[in-house]
């Protein structure tokens, strides 16, 4: 007798995949979503390090981490509109929301999060503000007059209260930054039906992976963009952000670990066709790429640059090629979980497969350019807003 | 004796041909005519009392399905039926019909290639061992006490009516999916036509209207039965109350579906 014509139970995998299981809905548009929110998540947290923790080595970034943010939260939705069916009827989930729905929850936090984040641009920025409004002239004169909002009054009085405001919007900005992107994991974590997803580690490894790819922006754009100016970069700062970047993947990468770990090790009826995913379909994405490579070299490196001193130009190098490395993972751990949850049919039987088209309406081509128009929209805002403080017309000794 | 028992056979084995080609006539008639064309009023009333009732839900009423995997024999009829009644874009599907087979070393291979729209005419030629067992399962939507489908939509589109139909307002749907994850059943999808969620409704229109679901109605074999659990002359409330060996799909899942296997194995997900 064979081992298996003993078998009690007859579990020989077929992949059979439901038939309306072989659509993968969710395409390159719910990959970017996460990606884009997790991004500003992160990147408001590094603010708030500075403004609300008072680690004094991140001033230099303090306030171009808020209008970092502020790019990328004015894009977050776009990815999501344009996957929608009827994005004509999108704010009906704000108008006539139901009640249970973790999606239409999303709405919410999202808006009171972009109210805040731009409150608090606002109130930090007012000094500049008034400075180039008294320099301005035409157009660009009456922006800066909607954007102090009609209040030139820079005595110490009114600086005072700009800055309690401040403090208070930033300290409640970090609770909604935490809550905005682990909400964003809760609606995965929350769909039942797939055993990938549904996780209650779910929501703490999208916030971890949120603050590494914020930290991870920061560091790499804040040296990209001050060696293409010709501007000094703070390495204090820099070496400061890259401790962070270590720090946050450590939680970062141990959860995900952790999660897997979790399900091989309770090996629930799901595991079968979980181990067949992991190892099948996304075996490129998942293991070689997205914990290989672009996790285990990191999370050795990143410790290396933090722990050993090295030369200045040695860490900016590194930092931004670690860095750069980091975005890559989370966008990769996007792509494996949004993606790699669906490929895993419901009948527990069998794997679709997905190639995202090129030139499709939710295509790479498409999400090339959504990744691109926040940058496209920081620079416009370096025009409003001056990214450092060396460049400000308002500050001469006095705080950002 | 042994005659006796030939002459059983061959009279079970007529009227069971009978009631296939019966079955084949009504379904083809369903083709044959278009659906629009068809005054459901005009048709006599196939679930008792449901013309008396008044209002857009009808309260009182707790309408269950009951699949028999013992009796299904894989012709596809119900899947033609829901085709045509509903123009179901190619590639989704509102129900299908699964083939399990296993085989002499405890092997299960299940496939449903289109569905089983073309009926499963062939057996399963690429299996290794021989064959020890098969059936086939219907699939459709499970209408569950507590939908998930119903708790994720974010804008209500896809709601409960009092007497326990989950139905899609394709006029607020937005399409954004969520459902579709959401459903442990795998029984939505987005239409490519309309860019809205859809599924199967058991027939709502026509139940509405005092008769069965158009795949019940097709059923040459009656493995489909639908009916109202508050009715106790009712074909399913007797089925449900009598000692069958009855079960739901992925109840862990706790979704409390109105959708009954009888003769359900342990195989089938």
């Amino acid at each position: 007798m064979s081992p298996e014509h003993g078998a009690a139970v007859a579990t020989a995998l077929t992949n059979y995949v439901f038939p309306n299981d072989i659509h993968v809905l969710w395409s390159l548009m719910i990959v970017l979503y996460p990606y884009i929110t997790g991004i500003v998540a992160g990147a408001f947290i590094v603010s708030s390090l500075y403004h609300v923790f008072h680690i004094e080595s991140l001033k230099p970034v303090s306030r171009y981490a808020l209008v970092f943010a502020l790019a990328f939260l004015a894009f977050a939705t776009v990815p999501l509109l344009n996957h929608l069916g009827h994005p004509e009827r999108a704010m009906n989930m704000m108008l006539t929301p139901s009640p249970t729905s973790a999606m239409a929850g999303f709405g919410y936090i999202y808006s009171a999060y972009a109210v805040v984040l731009i409150l608090e641009i606002l109130f930090i920025y007012r000094p500049t503000l008034v400075a180039l409004k008294k320099k301005a002239h035409g157009g660009m004169k009456l922006l800066y007059g909607i954007l102090t909002l009609g209040s030139d009054n820079l005595s110490p009085e009114a600086l005072k209260v700009d800055h309690k405001i401040t403090a208070f919007l930033a300290a409640i900005g970090i609770p909604m930054a935490c809550t905005l992107h682990g909400y964003v994991g809760f609606i995965f974590g929350g769909v039942k039906a797939n055993p990938m997803w549904a996780t209650p580690l779910m929501p703490v490894i999208f916030l971890l992976s949120a603050s590494v790819s914020g930290i991870a922006g920061i560091i790499l754009s804040y040296i990209v963009i001050r060696k293409y100016t010709n501007k000094p970069i703070d390495m204090d700062c820099v070496r400061t952000l890259i401790k962070f970047l270590w720090g946050c993947f450590i939680l970062d990468f141990v959860f995900e670990m952790l999660e897997l770990f979790s399900h091989a090790y309770m090996a629930t009826h799901h595991w079968e066709a979980l181990r067949d995913l992991y190892t099948g379909p996304l075996y490129w994405s998942f293991i070689v790429a997205q914990v290989g490579i672009f996790s285990l070299i990191p999370f050795v490196a990143l410790g290396v640059l933090s722990l050993v001193k090295f030369s200045d130009k040695f860490v900016m190098k590194w930092g931004s090629i670690l860095s750069a490395m980091i975005l890559v993972q989370v966008l990769l751990m996007r792509w494996n979980v949004v993606i790699g949850g669906q490929l895993m049919s419901k009948s527990e039987r069998g794997h679709a497969v997905f190639h995202p088209g090129f030139f499709t309406k939710e295509g790479i081509i498409v999400s090339a350019i959504i990744m691109v128009l926040p940058i496209v929209f920081l620079w416009l805002l370096s025009k409003v807003f001056p990214f450092w403080l060396d460049d400000d017309p308002a500050v001469e000794g006095q705080s950002a | 004796m042994m005659k006796g028992i030939e002459q059983e056979i061959s009279r079970g084995r007529r009227a069971f041909i009978k009631k296939v080609l019966g079955g084949t006539i009504a379904g083809s008639l369903l083709l044959v005519i278009p659906a629009g064309a068809m005054d459901l009023d005009k048709i006599p009333e196939q679930i008792p009392g449901m013309r008396k009732e008044k209002g857009p839900f009808i309260k009182g009423k707790k309408f269950a399905f009951i699949v028999d995997i013992t009796r299904c024999i894989g012709c596809g009829s119900c899947c033609v039926a829901d085709k045509n009644e509903y123009k179901v874009p190619d590639g989704n599907y509102r129900t299908w019909v699964e083939r399990y087979v296993i085989d002499d070393h405890d092997n299960v291979y299940v496939d449903s290639p289109n569905g089983g729209l073309d009926g499963y005419q062939e057996p399963r030629k690429d299996l290794p061992h021989p064959t020890r067992d098969t059936f086939f399962v219907p699939k459709l939507c499970n209408m569950c006490e507590h939908p998930s489908c119903v708790q994720v939509c974010p804008v209500g589109a896809t709601f409960q009516t009092e007497d326990g139909f989950v139905l899609i307002d394709y006029k607020r749907c937005v399409g954004c999916g969520y459902c579709v994850q959401a459903c442990p059943y795998s029984v939505r999808f987005i239409n490519p036509k309309t860019e809205t969620a859809d599924k199967c409704t058991w027939c709502y229109h026509r139940v509405r209207k005092g008769l069965l679901p158009a795949c019940v109605n097709v059923c040459p074999v009656q493995a489909r039965k639908f009916g109202d659990l508050n009715d106790h002359e009712s074909e399913v409330y007797k089925i449900l109350h009598q000692p069958h060996v009855i079960s739901v799909l992925k109840p862990g899942m706790g979704n409390k579906p109105s959708l009954h296997y009888v003769g359900l194995r342990r195989e089938v997900v």
